[in-house]
């Protein structure tokens, strides 16, 4: 599927998630985390790097990994990216939603 | 002479000593196997043992019975694993050297990781029914429990049996109902996940049933803290639910003696390669059941089909033949949705649990995804299945360890 992101047509799957990670630079970014009405800062593009280091090193994501992520509290993950937070920052991270393992 | 140790006697373990006396021929191979315990439980049993549908006596035999003659059978605790010395240490201070080492050691719960849950409360108002312990104090609980909010809820995943807290909500409903007090009691089910299971497929029908047993949901449920005070569960995002009695499966782990051997992940879960059932970091230590990381199910029916390839691919590893990526996660699971009835699923890593039948192709005479009195009677001779067939490594008859795709209606994992 392609959507129209940042002027620029993105292969997504039906969720919305990047396909291709390619695709993905701060400017699509910015626009994915606009329509979930996250407003990037600082602290988002660090945790948005920890994410995406944490998939290439095809290290599986879940809560509790954030705890021990050393860059961010549960907390202040819920704060930053509020409803799933999970869900939510893999998305604007260009990243597939996390795989509740079975 | 040459050792094969393996450490755990639960249904892996147990299983494995009784395919591997079969094949190692004995003059070379001695085979040990490590068990804290005296007891072996079938752990199935403990969803119906609160319902006082099994008695304690149905679900707990004495392990040894199972071990078959030929295997020498140690019971102690096991401290540490030393991969690099090919050494496992008991807890007396002997130590056993290995040639090949089998990790069956399973997982077990740790209510200790979230705050407030295991506390003045634990067993009183809040309880688990993955344990022995837990599981007959709810029963005794039950017995005259006269009604309220019932919260049933997983802490975090994996955890082993995932469908066993739906099964309990669901047991729950029948239980409430029978003794005529279904109307006193609130049922909610409280779950980390976006729905009822972790497969978009099977969670559609299991929502359906949630919804015609007047069970509520709770769905993407981080918790962050029991409440017992104000009998509150309270997650990240500040979302309340209050409990009069709350049964939780907690957070699952490996054993404590994978992190002491610095083995396991984050979960002291140990890392294997999901098709060889090798671990990742060495090559003559393979992981089974329960205590490995794949991203399959934790069940006894799939540490069945592990079973079999591992049984192989040790075979091949003793003789330098390249191991069988042949494991595919097959898992198969009956889900108890009460009212003597049951749904059967069957899926692996890439396919959704399906509709169709089973084990015969059009035939069954069980239904895949379907609710059915056939299906609940499987479940129910699950356990002279599991004490009389499965421990003892007999395979089941007509049900492969790789997952048949005939007589379903398939759809792919994206
Ligand atoms: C409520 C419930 C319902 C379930 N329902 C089903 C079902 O319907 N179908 C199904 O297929 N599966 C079901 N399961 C899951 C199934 O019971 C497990 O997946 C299976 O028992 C796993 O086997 P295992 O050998 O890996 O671990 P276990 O059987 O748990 O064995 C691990 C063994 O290792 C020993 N051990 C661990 N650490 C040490 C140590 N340091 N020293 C010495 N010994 C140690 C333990 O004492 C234990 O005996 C259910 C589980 C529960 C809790």
């Amino acid at each position: 599927m392609k959507k129209l992101i940042a002027n620029r047509e993105i292969d997504v799957n039906e969720e919305g998630y990047l396909v291709d990670f390619k695709q993905w630079d701060r400017e699509v970014c910015e626009c994915i985390a606009g329509e979930c009405n996250v407003v990037m800062t600082e602290k988002h593009w660090e945790v948005v790097e920890y994410l995406q280091d944490k998939h290439h090193k095809e290290e599986p994501l879940s809560i509790r990994g954030i705890k021990k992520s050393g860059v961010i509290n549960i907390k202040e993950f819920y704060a930053l990216f509020p409803g799933g937070p999970l869900k939510k920052s893999t998305l604007i991270a260009g990243i597939p939603k996390p795989k509740s393992c079975i | 002479m040459k050792n094969l140790v393996i450490l755990g006697a639960g249904t892996a373990g147990t299983m494995m000593a009784n395919h591997m006396i079969k094949k190692l021929p004995k003059k070379e191979w001695q085979i040990t196997v490590v068990d804290q315990y005296k007891t072996h439980y079938y752990q199935p049993g403990f969803l119906f043992l609160p319902f006082d549908i099994y008695t304690t006596s149905q679900v707990k035999k004495n392990g040894k019975k199972f071990i078959p003659k030929g295997v020498n059978y140690i019971q102690k605790k096991i401290e540490l694993i030393i991969p690099e010395a090919n050494k496992v240490e008991l807890e007396n201070g002997e130590a056993l050297n290995y040639d090949i080492l089998i990790i069956a050691t399973g997982t077990k719960i740790a209510p200790e990781e979230i705050e407030g849950m295991f506390g003045p409360e634990w067993h009183k108002s809040i309880f688990d029914f993955y344990t022995y312990e837990g599981a007959k104090a709810l029963r005794n609980k039950l017995r005259e429990w006269e009604g309220g909010k019932l919260v049933v809820h997983i802490t975090e995943m994996p955890i082993k049996c995932p469908v066993a807290p739906l099964e309990f909500a669901f047991l729950a409903d029948s239980y409430f109902k029978n003794k005529g007090i279904r109307d006193k009691v609130d049922i909610t089910y409280v779950t980390p996940l976006g729905g009822a299971f972790t497969k978009p497929k099977a969670t559609k029908a299991l929502h359906h049933l949630l919804e015609e047993k007047g069970i509520k949901e709770v769905t993407d449920f981080n918790i962050e803290r029991v409440d017992y005070e104000n009998n509150k569960i309270i997650d990240y995002a500040d979302t309340e639910v209050d409990y009069d009695l709350l049964v939780t499966v907690p957070t699952n782990m490996g054993d404590a003696l994978i992190e002491r051997s610095g083995m396991g992940d984050d979960l002291n879960f140990v890392p294997t390669h999901k098709a060889t059932l090798q671990t990742k970091n060495y090559e003559n230590i393979f992981a089974i059941g329960d205590a490995t990381n794949l991203p399959a199910s934790k069940a006894g029916s799939v540490a069945h089909f592990e079973a079999e390839i591992l049984e192989d691919n040790i075979l091949r590893y003793i003789n330098g033949e390249p191991l069988k990526e042949e494991f595919d996660g097959h898992a198969n699971c009956f889900i108890e949705t009460g009212g003597g009835k049951a749904l059967l699923i069957d899926f692996n890593y890439n396919h959704e649990p399906v509709e169709g039948t089973f084990p015969f192709p059009g035939i069954g005479p069980l239904n895949l995804l379907k609710e059915s009195r056939m299906n609940h009677m499987g479940k129910m001779a699950f356990r002279w299945i599991y004490w009389n067939m499965l421990i003892k490594g007999i395979s089941i008859p007509f049900v492969s360890a790789t997952m048949s795709e005939k007589g379903k209606h398939f759809e792919e994992v994206k």
